[in-house]
C-alpha cells in the first residue's frame, strides 16, 4: 500500500448516451506532480470535475488518505484541501487582487471585513513562492499571467494541499511557462500534490513525475515520466503514431499576394491604437506567421485585414488590387479566405446545419441560388462533396446541427469551406486552438498544401510549436507593432519568447532590411 | 457516406427522430404551455367562483366553436401583429412596436378609405396597401435608428407606439369626414373601401383572414427557401458570423423592420376595413389615447407560435378562440378580466415550457423507445468515435 493522498477508484460518469468516464482509476501520491493527458473529449475535465465536486459519479469512490470521502460540491472539495485553477479564470474583473483572493473566505469580525489580516497572509504567500502580484491592482488591468498567479494564490490562501491545474500554460509566454513549471515543482517538493491537465507533451516531460493517460473516456495507463518518452505518451493518447514534425519542403515564394502598408487600427479597450503602423508582405507560396502573446494586436490586425473592423490609417493591396475600403464580401470575392480565431463567434452559425454552414460564404452565388431562392439540391451536393473530401465527421451528415459536432470537426468544416473557395490568400487565425493532436496534424498538412498550391498563407498563432514548425517566416507582434522578423530554421524558441515578451526588438530599419 | 444516408432514411419516421426534430419540440412545448395554462386557469376560476367553474371553463374551451366566424375575424389582426413580431424576432430584433405600426396602418387605411374616391373593387385594395405603407414607415424609423446609430429597437419602438397613437388620435379628431365627435368614434368606412365579407352568418369574418393566412405561408417560404431568409436567420442566430460572411447586416435590419412594420400595418387595415354584421356599417376606431392591445397580443401570439409563421397562424387562432369563449364565461358570472388572466398564464407558461420541453422529449425517447436515448450531449468528440468503433 503506497502512500496515496487521493485515490479515485473505478470512476464512471455517464451523460445521456455517453460514458464520459468509464471505470477510471487515478492515484495521486503526496508530493508529486501528476499529469493527466488526453485528447479533447477524452474525459480529463469530467474526471477533475468529479474530484472537485462539480459532478457526481455513477460508480466508483474517492478516497483521501485511504478513507472514503463524498465530494458533493466545490465547498466539500475545499474543505478536503482540494483547489483548482480553471482553464478560464474565475475572477471578479472589477475587484482587486486581494479581494479576489479572499472571496468566499473573507476574514471578518462581526461581519466587518479584516483586510489587513488578509493582506499580510497574501503578501507572505506571494513572497514565499515568488508569485509576484500587486494586491491592490484591479483584475481587469493586469496581465493574464498575473491573473493566473492570483488563481494560484487563491488556492494557497485556502491552505489547499491538492492543487488541480486545468491547462494552465495555454495563455502564457515561454518564459512564464518555465516559471510556472518551476513553481509547480516547488509546491511538490513542499509536500503538496499537483494534478496537471495538459496535452502538451514537452511540459509533462519537464515537470511531471507520473502521467495518467485517458482516451475516449477510458483509462489507458499510468507511466513514470522518467521511464517514458514523448512518442510513447502520444501513442497512448491518440492510439497511433503521431508525426510531430511537419513534413514540408523549403518554401518557394513568388509574387507578393498581400501587401499591408502602415496599418493603424484603434483599440476598443483602451485609448492607444491596437495596431500601430504595421507593414507586411505575404508572397504566394509561403507561410508567414504572425506570432505574439494574446492581446498584442493580432486579432485587430486580422479584423481590419478582413474588413470586420475599420482601420484609421494605411492601405491593403491583395493580388495587386487595392482593397483598403472594400467590404467583407468584396474582399472575399477578391481572393481572401479567412479561418477565424473564434469558430463559434465568427466561423459558424451553430444552430444551422452542416450544409447550411458549408455555403456560408457562397450561398449568394449563382451556383447555389436562383432569383433569391436557394438551390437546396446544389447545396446538399456541394456539402456532401466537401464532407467526403475533407473527412468531416458528424452524426447525420449534411443535416447535422453544427452545435452537436465536435470542435475538431467544426474546424474541419470551416477549413474545407475556406480552402475550397477561390482564394489567393488564406488567413488562418489560431486554426488549431483547442484541438487534439490528430486534428492539429491534419490542419498543418492542409496549410502546407495550400502553400504548395501557390497560395499565400498568413498564420496567426500563439502556439510556439506551431509557429516554429509550420511557418516559413515569423513576424513577432508586440503591443501593436512588429518587433522582429525571424527565420524559424535559424532561431530558437527562447529567442522567439524574448521578442514576444518585448524584451528584445529589432529596430524598424533592421526589419525593413530583412524584409 | 452512402451508409449514413441510408440510416437516416430508415429512421426518418421513428419516434426517436420525430421527438428530436425541432418541429416537434416547438409543437410539444406549445401544447404543454396550453395544457399547463388551462389547468392553472381552471384553478383560478375555481377560486373566483367555485360554483360555476366547470360551466365557465367549458365556455372557454368550446364557446369559440359556436362563433367560429368571429374567432377567425378576431384572429386576423393578432395573426398579423404576431407575424410582425415573430418575423423580426427571427432576425434577433424585438419589435415591441407592433402596436404603433398597427395603429399607423389603421390610420393610413382609414384615410384612403374616407378621403380618396376610387372605383369599387379597387378602393379597398388601395386602402389595404396604404395601411401596409403606414406600418412600413413606422417600422422603418426604429430600423434605421438601429442600423445607423445602434439605438436599441425596443426603446425606439416603444416610444413610437406612443408617438404613433397620439398622432393618429389627433389627426382623426381633427378630420370631420372621418370623425363623429358626438359619438367619439370614427364614421363607418364607405362600402367601396370595406373588405368583402366571407358571408358567414352572424360574424364579421372577411377576406382579411385569407390574406393573413396566405401572408403567413409566404413568410414561411421567405424564411426557409430564400437567400434573404437564410441571411435573416443567420443574423438572428449569430450576428458576428453574418458579418464574417459579408452579409449586409444594416440593410437587413432596416428591411426586416420595414417588412415587420408592413405586416402590422396590414393587421390594422384588415381590422378597420372590416364590414360589421349589420349591413352598411363597419368597424370603427375610438381615439381615446390608448395603445392598441392587438399589438401586444401579437407578442404573445409570436411567443406561443415559437416565431414560426405557420405556428403563429395556429397560435393566433387558438388565442382568438379562447378569447371568444372567455367572453361567454361572463354568462355564468365571470368577469371578462378572468379570461385575460388565463391567457396571460398560458403565455407565461410558454416561456418556460421551452425548457421543460427538452426534458419531455428525453422522457418520451427513454420510455417509449426502450432506452434508445439521445447520443452526444457533452463531449461529443468521444461519443462519435465510440459510435464509429461500434459500427
Amino acid at each position: 500500500m503506497e502512500n496515496y493522498i487521493i485515490e479515485m477508484l473505478n470512476i464512471t460518469k455517464e451523460f445521456p448516451g455517453i460514458k464520459a468516464n468509464d471505470n477510471i482509476t487515478l492515484n495521486l501520491k503526496k508530493g508529486e506532480v501528476h499529469a493527466l493527458l488526453g485528447e479533447n473529449g477524452a474525459g480529463k475535465s469530467t474526471l477533475m470535475s468529479v474530484l472537485f465536486g462539480l459532478y457526481q459519479p455513477e460508480k466508483g469512490e474517492i478516497r483521501k488518505n485511504g478513507e472514503v470521502v463524498k465530494v458533493n460540491n466545490p465547498n466539500d472539495a475545499n474543505a478536503l484541501g482540494i483547489g483548482m485553477v480553471h482553464q478560464h479564470f474565475k475572477l471578479v474583473e472589477i475587484f482587486t487582487v486581494l479581494e479576489n483572493i479572499i472571496l468566499g473566505v473573507e476574514p471578518n469580525k462581526m461581519g466587518f471585513l479584516q483586510k489587513q489580516e488578509a493582506r499580510e497572509k497574501v503578501v507572505e504567500l506571494s513572497e514565499r513562492y515568488g508569485l509576484k502580484i500587486n494586491p491592490d491592482a484591479v483584475i481587469e488591468d493586469i496581465s493574464v499571467g498575473m491573473q493566473q498567479r492570483v488563481e494560484i494564490l487563491k488556492m494557497l490562501y485556502r491552505d489547499n494541499e491538492i492543487l488541480i491545474f486545468d491547462e494552465p500554460t495555454a495563455v502564457l509566454t515561454p518564459q512564464e511557462i518555465t516559471e510556472l513549471l518551476k513553481i509547480m515543482r516547488e509546491f511538490a517538493n513542499e509536500g503538496k500534490s499537483i494534478l496537471f491537465i495538459t496535452h502538451k507533451l514537452n511540459e509533462i516531460m519537464e515537470a511531471a513525475d507520473r502521467c495518467t493517460v485517458l482516451r475516449k473516456g477510458k483509462y489507458i495507463g499510468t507511466v513514470n515520466v522518467k521511464e517514458s518518452n514523448k512518442e510513447e505518451l502520444s501513442k497512448m493518447m491518440v492510439g497511433r503514431d503521431v508525426n510531430f514534425k511537419v513534413d514540408k519542403e523549403d518554401a518557394k515564394p513568388k509574387d507578393v499576394v498581400l501587401s499591408v502598408k502602415n496599418m493603424t487600427v484603434p483599440s476598443k479597450h483602451h485609448k492607444n491604437n491596437a495596431v500601430k503602423n504595421v507593414s507586411l508582405d505575404v508572397r504566394a507560396g509561403e507561410i508567414v506567421c504572425l506570432a505574439g502573446i494574446e492581446g498584442n494586436g493580432q486579432s485587430e490586425f486580422v479584423y481590419a485585414l478582413t474588413g470586420l473592423e475599420k482601420m484609421i490609417g494605411g492601405s491593403i493591396t491583395l493580388s495587386g488590387k487595392d482593397i483598403t475600403n472594400a467590404s467583407v464580401r468584396e474582399r472575399s470575392v477578391a481572393g481572401l479566405s479567412h479561418i477565424p480565431e473564434d469558430r463559434h463567434k465568427h466561423g459558424l452559425v451553430l444552430e444551422y446545419s452542416l450544409e447550411q454552414n458549408m455555403v456560408l460564404q457562397r450561398y449568394w452565388q449563382p451556383e447555389f441560388q436562383k432569383n433569391g431562392f436557394i438551390k437546396f439540391d446544389a447545396v446538399r451536393e456541394y456539402s456532401e462533396k466537401l464532407i467526403d473530401q475533407y473527412d468531416v465527421r458528424s452524426g447525420q451528415g449534411p443535416i447535422t446541427t453544427v452545435r452537436s459536432m465536435s470542435g475538431g470537426n467544426q474546424q474541419k468544416a470551416i477549413i474545407s469551406r475556406e480552402i475550397d473557395k477561390d482564394h489567393d490568400l488564406l488567413i488562418a487565425v489560431q486554426p488549431t486552438r483547442g484541438l487534439d493532436v490528430g486534428a492539429i496534424e491534419y490542419i498543418h498538412k492542409q496549410l502546407v498544401a495550400r502553400r504548395d498550391a501557390g497560395k499565400g498563407v498568413l498564420l496567426v498563432s500563439l502556439e510556439l510549436d506551431e509557429v516554429m514548425n509550420v511557418s516559413d517566416r515569423i513576424l513577432v507582434m508586440y503591443e501593436g507593432e512588429i518587433v522582429g522578423e525571424l527565420d524559424p530554421k535559424k532561431s530558437t524558441v527562447q529567442e522567439l519568447g524574448l521578442y514576444m515578451s518585448g524584451a528584445k526588438r529589432n529596430t524598424k530599419k533592421e526589419i525593413d532590411n530583412a524584409g | 457516406m452512402q451508409d449514413k444516408k441510408r440510416v437516416s432514411q430508415k429512421n426518418k419516421y421513428s419516434i426517436k427522430n420525430i421527438t428530436k426534430g425541432s418541429g416537434f419540440s416547438a409543437f410539444s412545448s406549445a401544447l404543454l404551455a396550453i395544457a399547463l395554462g388551462l389547468i392553472f386557469g381552471f384553478v383560478i376560476m375555481l377560486f373566483a367562483n367555485p360554483g360555476s367553474a366547470f360551466k365557465g371553463f367549458n365556455y372557454i374551451l368550446t364557446g369559440g366553436l359556436s362563433r367560429f366566424g368571429n374567432v377567425l375575424y378576431f384572429a386576423t389582426p393578432i395573426l398579423m401583429t404576431g407575424l410582425a413580431v415573430g418575423f423580426a424576432f427571427r432576425m434577433g430584433l424585438f419589435n415591441i412596436g407592433a402596436s404603433g405600426q398597427y395603429t399607423m396602418g389603421m390610420f393610413f387605411a382609414l384615410y384612403v378609405g374616407f378621403m380618396w374616391d376610387l372605383p369599387t373593387g379597387i378602393h379597398w385594395i388601395v386602402a389595404i396597401l396604404a395601411g401596409m405603407l403606414g406600418g412600413m414607415i413606422w417600422g422603418f424609423i426604429p430600423g434605421i435608428f438601429k442600423a445607423l446609430l445602434n439605438v436599441n429597437e425596443v426603446i425606439t419602438s416603444i416610444m413610437f407606439n406612443y408617438i404613433g397613437m397620439y398622432f393618429v388620435d389627433m389627426w382623426i379628431r381633427s378630420n370631420s369626414t372621418m370623425y363623429i365627435s358626438t359619438m367619439s368614434r370614427t364614421n363607418y368606412v364607405p362600402l367601396s373601401a370595406q373588405i368583402p365579407s366571407l358571408g358567414v352568418e352572424g360574424s364579421n369574418v372577411n377576406f382579411g383572414i385569407i390574406f393573413a393566412v396566405i401572408l403567413g405561408i409566404v413568410l414561411y417560404i421567405v424564411l426557409e427557401k430564400t437567400t434573404f431568409g437564410y441571411e435573416l436567420k443567420a443574423t438572428g442566430f449569430n450576428k458576428h458570423a453574418a458579418d464574417y460572411a459579408g452579409m449586409k447586416g444594416k440593410r437587413n435590419i432596416v428591411l426586416t423592420m420595414i417588412i415587420a412594420g408592413g405586416l402590422a400595418g396590414l393587421g390594422g387595415a384588415f381590422l378597420i376595413l372590416s364590414p360589421s354584421g349589420i349591413a352598411g356599417s363597419s368597424m370603427t376606431y375610438e381615439p381615446v389615447n390608448i395603445i392598441a392591445a392587438n399589438g401586444f397580443n401579437g407578442i404573445a401570439v409570436a411567443l406561443l407560435g415559437n416565431s414560426h409563421p405557420i405556428g403563429i397562424i395556429f397560435s393566433s387562432f387558438f388565442i382568438s378562440h379562447i378569447q371568444r369563449g372567455g367572453s361567454l364565461a361572463n354568462l355564468v358570472g365571470y368577469k371578462p378580466e378572468i379570461i385575460d388572466v388565463v391567457i396571460a398564464v398560458i403565455i407565461y407558461f410558454s416561456a418556460f415550457a421551452m425548457i421543460m420541453n427538452a426534458a419531455l422529449g428525453r422522457f418520451i425517447r427513454k420510455y417509449i423507445t426502450h432506452k434508445e436515448v439521445e447520443v452526444p450531449v457533452i463531449e461529443p468528440d468521444a461519443s462519435e468515435e465510440i459510435k464509429k468503433e461500434a459500427e
